[in-house]
């Protein structure tokens, strides 16, 4: 039981650190073509997230890896269950991916408007599906004992789409803060104008959403039982009521890292609603998947332990390692001429 | 067309596709980290030129086998759910392993390169490269260990209706893993040789940038030739492993119908599988087969009768793709050790020919892992996990023939266009050579540490 535990929570962990990683790289996608006013601002831009959004990534791969490894019937179900809507995500993945390493490989215009296009879509369908996966796992998928009984249109539901909708403004917030960290001069002042307008439309999106939960979820079921856990949503609000402090004082690093904090709470509020569940099932408690009945064996889950403790460290140091080399503005000079390109 | 059909069309295809990438990554990295080592040793702009045109051709390719490498892992649950329910375990494992200790080094690293150039020491740039060649070769060895519990589970019990794990060391010291893993890698690092001699040749035919081209390909040369023999004996130890692991499939690579004592080797052999029989044996070399499979000339090898029907692969396609390989692989271990003499002795722009043929040779390998990859998986049909679970036992139960049509047309077309234009870049890049000779513009400020 304790390693189902401990698995559920470095689970949540997982998808949570991808989200707040990935998710300002997904934020400049979006951004990019509407705050660069030039092709060298685009690509600063784009060289703030090069270096470190492929690292980013791979907290995706360890998350899918992780679900399958210590909760296997899970992985096996959600993402079969959610078939349509992941296949799209990767779709876009690819194209993000792809888009960011081959734009600047030639300068011709069409081929730049095209790869625009594609880190646009590539990032903006992500952020939106991810949030309406995790939105309906919320509410419970309509899952019993013979199968699942949705399609990608019961997915597309108001309070999936709510979600979705909150990871979109979370992400551009996110990223825009990430930017003003990152950048210098007009383009700094134009990414601290998107993060405080577009802040005040992520909180009233956040509000609904927390309001929405108590209708459409019963996630608040554990938070009724354990009114300590109401600290988490708690916090998760007066972090980004934080981001607002930290951006109106254009205090950009100190923005970008209680963004960073508001994520994690965010993603967190959640999984304390879900416990004990990796998903319920919205038809029949009875076939929820629980972090019980859908791991694996406990000496596989002591295995994948012992790697977690000695590696995530490990990946987490360099990491931080690299980031720290990367510290510095990405100026234009450095973007158009130097040998650092992709 | 149901979903078992289309979901096996799809990861053959997305597999398939990934695998035109891999191995240029794997064994390109090797290069390129040789080369940048090379330039941190002596100096020569010469190394760094070639660090930076083969890198960048290394990045172009890197990409698109990453991208492509998600959408596999996903499949397991998406299309493969209840073999993911079943192997989750064992298979899972290794799979997230493969991400925490690997992946991360690989991709986190990879960046700290492309974009480190003015930012850190030339000593730890080269290391960085070096970092990103090991961590994508350990990689490999996770995913193959995977795989190779697919071919020869080891290390479990079953319970609850699944299979669960009871013994991690076995399944990480798994010998089929090992031969798999050093198979799979040592052809990546001939299809990178052969790579590198085809782009150099293309030049030297046009007689662009001499030194530079007659150098890469007497590194690649060397390269080639000595992870060819290699990739020979790997070969063969792998199949003796098939033939101890996987009767069956050993039976239907060699097309052996009937069970014999001792067995003979066919150099040329038709396969007539609807008759159970093979057409054509001729040229035989007695004795050979059963050396082959088991280092004894006088074993015996149970032929393919000797199975239920249902429990045999596609014999032609298998046998077909095997004995490619290997023409393949022969054929290779020949023009490197050509390559290697004429580029010892200076001697490759006097054979403007075999230049010629080099460059087309470029293709060669990469049919070759496709080939070896189609032995692989269709070799050990029916079974999903050999012996333990059929294909057609492992495919989700929730998902509909529309759903797959849909993802497998995306995959299609996705996969078409990035094929083009990663070949167009490829192509362009390839041909465009490297930069100009420009002592000191690119160079590092060593003092500049981070």
């Amino acid at each position: 039981m304790e390693f189902q535990i401990l698995w559920f929570f470095l689970w949540g962990l997982l998808w949570a650190v991808y989200f707040m990683l990935d998710g300002f790289d997904f934020g400049v996608g979006i951004l990019h073509n509407f705050l660069g006013r030039d092709e060298a601002e685009k690509r600063v831009m784009l060289h703030t997230i090069g270096p470190v959004w492929d690292g980013n990534e791979v907290w995706l791969i360890t998350a899918g890896g992780a679900t399958f490894a210590a909760f296997p019937t899970t992985y096996a179900l959600m993402f079969s269950y959610l078939y349509t809507p992941l296949l799209l995500i990767l779709f876009a993945l690819i194209f993000r991916g792809v888009a960011l390493e081959f734009r600047e490989k030639i300068e011709s215009p069409a081929w730049i408007k095209f790869w625009d296009i594609a880190l646009f879509l590539g990032s903006l369908i992500p952020s939106l599906l991810f949030g309406v996966a995790f939105g309906n796992i919320f509410q419970g998928l309509p899952m019993d004992g013979n199968g699942y009984h949705g399609s990608l249109l019961t997915l597309l539901n108001p309070y999936g789409l709510l979600t979705g909708v909150l990871f979109v403004c979370l992400f551009i917030v996110h990223g825009a803060l990430w930017l003003t960290w990152k950048t210098e001069g007009d383009l700094n002042v134009r990414a601290f104008s998107v993060a405080n307008k577009v802040w005040y439309l992520l909180l009233l999106v956040a509000a609904v959403f927390l309001a929405a939960t108590t209708k459409y979820t019963s996630l608040y079921d554990n938070y009724m039982q354990h009114k300590t856990l109401f600290a988490f949503p708690i916090l998760a609000v007066a972090w980004l009521i934080g981001v607002k402090v930290y951006a109106v004082r254009r205090q950009a690093f100190n923005a970008f890292i209680a963004s960073c904090t508001a994520i994690l709470l965010v993603f967190f509020t959640g999984l304390f609603g879900l416990y004990p569940n990796l998903i319920p099932s919205s038809l029949d408690p009875a076939y929820s998947l629980t972090l019980m009945n859908s791991s694996s064996s406990i000496y596989t889950l002591k295995i994948m332990t012992a790697v977690a403790l000695l590696f995530v460290p490990i990946v987490i140091a360099y990491q931080v390692w690299i980031y720290r080399i990367f510290r510095h503005k990405v100026v234009k000079e450095e973007v158009m001429e130097g040998p650092e390109s992709y | 067309m149901d979903v078992l059909f289309l979901s096996r069309l799809q990861f053959a295809l997305t597999a398939c596709f990934h695998f035109i990438f891999v191995p240029l990554t794997l064994g390109l990295v090797v290069l390129v980290a040789v080369m940048e080592t090379r330039y941190v040793r002596t100096g020569d702009e010469l190394y760094l030129r070639q660090t930076r045109f083969w890198g960048k051709l290394f990045l172009i390719n890197f990409i698109v086998g990453v991208v492509t490498g998600i959408t596999l892992e996903f499949q397991f649950g998406m299309n493969w759910a209840e073999y993911s329910k079943y192997v989750g375990d064992l298979f899972g494992a290794p799979l997230a392993i493969e991400a925490t200790v690997a992946f991360f080094l690989e991709s986190s690293f990879l960046g700290l390169w492309i974009f480190g150039w003015n930012k850190i020491s030339k000593r730890l740039h080269a290391a960085s490269i070096w970092i990103v060649a090991i961590a994508s070769n350990l990689s490999a060895l996770w995913i193959l260990l995977a795989n190779a519990w697919m071919q020869h589970p080891v290390g479990y019990e079953l319970r609850n209706g699944r299979a669960e794990m009871v013994d991690f060391m076995a399944l990480i010291t798994n010998p089929y893993g090992w031969l798999k893993f050093t198979h799979t890698v040592l052809a990546g690092y001939v299809l990178a040789a052969f790579f590198v001699m085809g782009v150099s040749s293309y030049h030297l035919l046009k007689k662009n940038h001499r030194r530079f081209f007659k150098a890469s390909f007497r590194t690649a040369a060397t390269f080639g030739l000595a992870s060819s023999l290699l990739l020979f004996w790997v070969g063969d130890h792998h199949a003796a492993e098939v033939s101890k692991t996987q009767p069956t499939k050993f039976a239907a690579m060699e097309s052996l119908w009937e069970t014999q004592k001792p067995v003979a080797y066919h150099l040329l052999l038709i396969p007539d599988p609807k008759h159970e029989r093979n057409l054509v044996e001729t040229l035989s070399i007695p004795k050979l087969m059963s050396y082959l499979a088991f280092r004894d000339f006088d074993a015996e090898i149970t032929g393919l009768k000797d199975f239920p029907k249902e429990d045999r692969p596609p014999v032609m396609i298998t046998f077909l793709s095997f004995r490619g390989m290997l023409g393949i692989g022969v054929v290779c271990i020949l023009l490197s050790f050509m390559a290697f003499i004429f580029a010892r002795k200076d001697r490759l722009e006097s054979h403007p020919g075999f230049l010629k043929v080099m460059f087309y040779a470029l293709f060669l390998p990469y049919i070759g892992v496709q080939l070896g990859w189609i032995v692989a998986e269709v070799g050990r049909q029916p079974w999903l996990v050999y012996g333990l679970l059929r294909t057609s036992e492992g495919v989700s139960k929730s998902i509909t023939t529309s759903q797959v049509l849909f993802s497998i047309t995306g995959f299609v077309l996705i996969y078409g266009l990035l094929a083009i234009l990663d070949i167009y870049l490829l192509v362009r890049y390839a041909k465009q050579g490297p930069e100009p000779d420009r002592t000191g513009k690119v160079g590092h400020s060593a003092t500049q540490e981070a």
